[in-house]
């Protein structure tokens, strides 16, 4: 198991006025993510708790990336990872920006 | 977007707890309690290396059915098989005994237990049972108190080891094809008593045993139902009236119907046996023919009972 943090800036306030969602499940090959408006608007960070340890670069690139594409500025992202790939780990990711957005 | 099927079109086994909590319930009338956001997590899984959820692999809360107060959980079968831990079984147990304690015209009407579980988790065995035996207890204080109690059952974790005998506590059973209720699962009958006894990877084997179809049939559920979640959302809807009352006749009933259940099929070694000894048209065919064909079977003698 491995922790940590990725902060970020991002271009834009994330719209919408929903304060928390929540998307996927933690299973093996998935994750969970929670988002919530908790941060300056200009501001992003993920906390990432992954079952696998060694891939922290992948996770900062893969994170990095989802900063500058999605813009989610004011969000902070709780992830609960059971070894999900970079793919489903950027799909999330969106979900939740997705999620946040909509009106509730 | 717009093709995309509705939370309540949505079919149950294929849905997270909280997409069928959603689908069940009246639109944008749930309220969870102990939200992901309060991060009740588990405090055991971390010194297993285990990363663990939110919401501990359940959601608790109240909201509506067809207008009425309901009180509502529901498992995540994906998230460690929907096992019960301390915090995930805590949950439970504080919104069964939340029913006893607001009875009355403003209470809730039932509690719905949307059950998706292999039983205890194993990393918090102790734990894990000591919640098994207060949800029980919590079951029996609600149903006493008059609130019904339904166990609506078709995820891919079914419901076992003690997720079987919660199912067994409730007023009311509701199953679809893809259910399994059991104590003992497969692989722990096969582990204890060798592949010839029962093989677990046998799946028609399995569903023959503890599947939602030989359930119904032996009157170990209530009601089955096609799959989607609104079949399961009408079916507790029209079961919530029909729970029996929860005294001692209900339970001299159900001894009854157990004692005469095991005297006439206690030798059968295979569910067709017994369909067969039942009565029941080409009890061969029952697990291969379509739900409609299913739902249109006279049920055996005995199946249809008031005696939970």
């Amino acid at each position: 198991m491995e922790q940590f943090q990725v902060r970020g800036t991002a271009a834009r306030r994330a719209s919408g006025s929903r304060s928390q969602a929540i998307t996927g499940v933690n299973t093996s090959g998935n994750l969970e993510v929670l988002a919530e408006r908790a941060l300056p608007d200009q501001e992003c960070l993920v906390d990432v708790t992954t079952s696998v340890t060694g891939f922290r670069t992948i996770w900062e690139a893969v994170i990095q990336e989802f900063f500058d594409r999605s813009a989610p500025g004011g969000l902070r992202f709780s992830i609960n990872d059971g070894g999900a790939r970079p793919d489903t780990v950027t799909l999330r990711l969106m979900q939740s920006v997705q999620l946040m957005e909509k009106e509730p | 977007m717009s093709n995309l099927p509705q939370p309540h079109e949505a079919d149950w086994y294929e849905a997270s707890a909280r997409e069928r909590v959603t689908g069940l319930l009246d639109a944008n009338s749930f309220v969870e309690f102990l939200g992901p956001e309060q991060r009740a997590m588990s405090p055991h899984l971390a010194q297993f290396g285990l990363t663990g959820a939110f919401d501990d692999g359940i959601v608790v809360g109240r909201g509506r059915l067809d207008g009425q107060e309901v009180l509502v959980a529901a498992q995540e079968g994906w998230f460690m098989g929907g096992a019960f831990g301390e915090v995930h079984g805590a949950k439970l147990v504080g919104l069964l005994r939340a029913a006893r304690a607001d009875v009355g015209p403003s209470g809730p009407r039932a509690v719905l237990l949307l059950l998706d579980t292999g039983g205890v988790r194993l990393q918090e065995a102790n734990a894990g049972e000591l919640a098994i035996s207060e949800v029980i207890r919590a079951i029996v204080e609600a149903r006493s108190a008059g609130v019904p109690v339904l166990a609506l059952i078709g995820g891919r974790a079914g419901a076992f080891g003690g997720g079987g005998i919660v199912t067994a506590c409730c007023s009311r059973i509701v199953v679809s094809e893809h259910a399994r209720v059991s104590v003992s699962g497969p692989e722990v009958i096969e582990t204890n008593k060798g592949v010839e006894e029962f093989d677990s990877k046998d799946r028609a084997l399995v569903w023959r045993v503890c599947g939602g179809r030989t359930r119904y049939l032996a009157g170990g559920a209530d009601r089955y139902v096609k799959g989607s979640i609104r079949d399961f959302r009408d079916a507790a809807i029209a079961l919530i009236p029909q729970a029996p009352p929860f005294d001692l006749p209900t339970l001299e009933a159900e001894q009854r119907r157990l004692t005469e259940r095991l005297q006439q099929f206690g030798d059968s070694r295979d569910a067709p046996e017994i369909w067969s000894q039942a009565g029941v048209s080409q009890p061969e065919r029952i697990p291969d023919i379509s739900d409609d064909a299913f739902l249109a079977i006279k049920r055996p003698k005995g199946a249809d009972h008031d005696a939970r």
